[in-house]
């Protein structure tokens, strides 16, 4: 397959995850009051950007070494 | 009950469900052959497959069900990973995967019919291809209820103006056509790419609600304070069914669940199998159920866990979804998070919540200070914990992880139920000389067809429930003896098909037989069984379903080697490849150590033993 899957996945969390970080940003603090008063959106929305950025990396390594191989 | 959904929670939900259908059109171009279609063009990396393997049985039964379980019956309900999954995940990578995918077989069934016979395929691909099309729609139901309970769609079909009636339809049919465009698109690759991005979805949405959930309680240690003893345990008390919450005595556990039912599923449900024969390797195909033991011995975490949170803490009324009336309900009972099921009062017509009856009576069941004890919705564990814990923006995610969970089993059954269909059933018994092209354009619409099955089915299920029930147990009766049958035929030598065939048939009717003779305590005779006789009382309906596999496995054991004994056996060169001992093993000296199979499975086996040491 031409496709590695690595990269959609680190797409999608790419986007939610700034997404996430973004709405934690500018959202009203007195939502956090369910999540124990953590601004969980910021913090896990930066965690799934790590988890994005490193899923893409290594799609887009692989893609760009070996067009259409598999390890 | 309060939820607030806000366009963030849409947009996160939209922006999932593009991908998920943008990966079927990617992967459109690359559907060459039949192969491809069914099978990935065997070119699927291991840790692909193997994420897949976990999370085409990570549908609605597993998510919600599981939590449910957690909530009911505690830490126990790991067994169902430690002992019903994680044993017969090795077993299959490190013995059986070597004949499924060695033989070159495109389906379980078609290697049912190289080994043994046309008869004993046939019988095997016709009730599996029933079954997954009825699995599908069951869990397409729920999807849909929950969607209706959680009030997911309330606001957009408001601002639309269409009645709230409507958004139980459009859940079903929703679901139905995000599935069937990307396997129709994709195939097999579509559904296990969607799988593998389905799996760390929903850990994303859940791992998060378990580390909330675990520091608002006190961790671990605080959790165990505020539960029962039992309920933080896994063996303590298993010696006897009366002393544990499960209502199972140890033999029965092991064999029964961690033998017949475990093995019965992971080593020949072709659901799973399937993703592991998509694999690029033989040494990948047999590594695919064992890198997914990995992330499997740790879901207790992440999907039982949230049920003993959800009671742990003190009941909260205002954020728990009740499924009979308005959040202004004042006194509804509920357990933590887990509100009472509601039924209709006869007299007056209102929903109440529902109690336990004594046996035989209308009188409630009262406990040791006199209070009624209730029935809870055990099934709203999970959903009740993602309103509890998570705001707007989250909430999104969790909810989505939660569709994710939904749509993943439900392709994992369509994709399974296409390739039966066209391999086992369309071209064994209807065009065997079609062109390859025939056979995609086949599996095209025998994904068609089993979506549009799955609908009536999930329809039929909301009508009649008990028609459900029944077929489902039926289901049983054909699945507990199977893996006797499997393990006979790879093993020894001298199985005939005419044994196969009988064995599978006479320990179907075992398992008729068993329940309809026996009883769980407290229920009366019907679907629960009983319905000839009532010979054996069993402490939990756990227990009899047990006892029930272990029976039918037995027999169907005994009966095939009896009947394989006088029939005539196969020659040894027309099994070569089908059987262990004719069949040479996979040399994997040139691989390093955690890269072989035997190492990976050994290496799985201890760490299964130690989590189960630290919750014994």
């Amino acid at each position: 397959m031409n496709l590695d899957i690595r990269t959609p996945i680190g797409l999608l969390f790419l986007s939610l995850g700034g997404l996430l970080v973004i709405y934690g940003f500018f959202s009203d603090p007195g939502i956090y009051f369910r999540s124990l008063n953590i601004n969980i959106n910021l913090w896990w929305g930066l965690a799934l950007l790590v988890f994005g950025g490193i899923m893409t990396y290594f799609g887009r390594r692989k893609t760009k070494l070996r067009p259409s191989s598999t390890p | 009950m309060t939820t607030t959904l806000a366009w963030i929670d849409y947009l996160i939900m939209l922006i999932y469900l593009a991908f998920v259908l943008g990966i079927g059109f990617a992967l459109k171009k690359f559907m060459k052959t039949s192969e491809d279609f069914f099978l990935s063009g065997r070119s699927i990396p291991a840790w692909v497959a193997g994420l897949a393997f976990i999370s085409a049985n990570l549908g609605a039964q597993e998510v919600i069900g599981m939590a449910a379980s957690g909530a009911k019956y505690g830490i126990a309900t790991s067994h169902f990973y430690w002992l019903g999954a994680i044993p017969a995940m090795v077993f299959v990578g490190i013995f059986m995967m070597p004949f499924y995918y060695g033989s070159r077989a495109h389906s379980v069934p078609e290697y049912l019919r190289l080994r043994f016979d046309e008869k004993t395929r046939g019988l095997n691909a016709i009730t599996f291809a029933a079954m997954t099309v009825l699995s599908s729609g069951i869990s397409m139901l729920a999807m849909a209820k929950l969607i209706v309970v959680l009030h997911i769609f309330d606001a957009p079909f408001a601002s639309l103006g269409l009645s709230s009636e409507w958004i139980f339809h459009a859940s079903i049919v929703l679901s139905a056509v995000i599935v069937l465009g990307y396997v129709y698109l994709g195939g097999l690759t579509s559904a296990i790419y969607n799988e593998v991005l389905q799996f760390f979805l929903i850990v994303a949405g859940f791992l998060p609600l378990v580390l909330l959930g675990l520091k608002n309680v006190g961790g671990w240690d605080g959790l165990r304070h505020s539960l029962p003893t039992g309920f933080t345990h896994a063996w303590v008390g298993m010696s006897q069914a009366s002393t544990n919450p499960l209502g199972v005595e140890v033999f029965g556990l092991a064999m029964g669940l961690g033998f017949v039912l475990s093995f019965g599923y992971w080593c020949t449900d072709f659901l799973v199998v399937q993703r592991a024969m998509a694999a690029d390797s033989m040494t990948s195909a047999r590594r695919t159920p064992l890198i997914a033991a990995i992330p499997k011995m740790f879901f207790p975490f992440l999907v039982i866990m949230p049920g003993l949170i959800a009671i742990a803490l003190p009941a909260v009324q205002e954020a728990a979804a009740q499924p009979g009336k308005a959040a202004t309900a004042t006194s509804w009972p509920s357990k933590g998070l887990i509100p009472a099921e509601a039924e209709k009062d006869p007299k007056t017509g209102e929903m109440v919540p529902k109690y336990l009856r004594q046996a035989g009576s209308d009188e409630p069941l009262l406990d040791a200070n006199g209070q009624k004890q209730y029935a809870y919705d055990y099934n709203l564990a999970i959903p009740n914990m993602l309103l509890h814990y998570f705001p707007t923006g989250m909430l999104g995610l969790g909810l989505t992880a939660l569709l994710a969970s939904f749509m993943s089993g439900m392709a994992g059954n369509i994709t399974a139920f296409n390739t039966v269909g066209t391999y086992d059933i369309y071209k064994a018994y209807i065009n065997r000389s079609g062109t390859d092209r025939h056979y995609i354009w086949i599996g095209q619409l025998a994904t068609l067809f089993g979506t549009i099955v799955s609908i009536a089915a999930a329809y039929a299920a909301a009508q009649f429930n008990n028609i459900m029930d029944a077929l489902q147990l039926v289901f049983g009766f054909v699945n507990a003896p199977l893996f006797a049958t499997f393990l006979l035929g790879m093993f020894w030598k001298r199985t005939t098909g005419h044994g196969a065939f009988f064995g599978l048939l006479s320990g179907t009717a075992a398992a008729a037989i068993f329940q309809s003779l026996t009883l769980p305590a407290g229920a009366g005779p019907g679907i629960k069984g009983g319905w000839l006789a009532n010979l054996h009382t069993f402490p939990s309906e756990m227990a009899q379903n047990f006892w029930l596999a272990i029976f039918a496995w037995t027999t169907c054991f005994l009966v095939t080697i009896a009947v394989s004994l006088f029939t005539k056996a196969r020659e040894d060169k027309d099994l070569v490849g089908l059987v262990y001992s004719l069949t040479e093993k996979p040399r994997e000296d040139h691989l390093s150590w955690y890269k072989r199979p035997l190492a990976l499975g050994i290496v799985v086996l201890i760490m299964t033993a130690a989590l189960n040491l630290i919750f014994y």
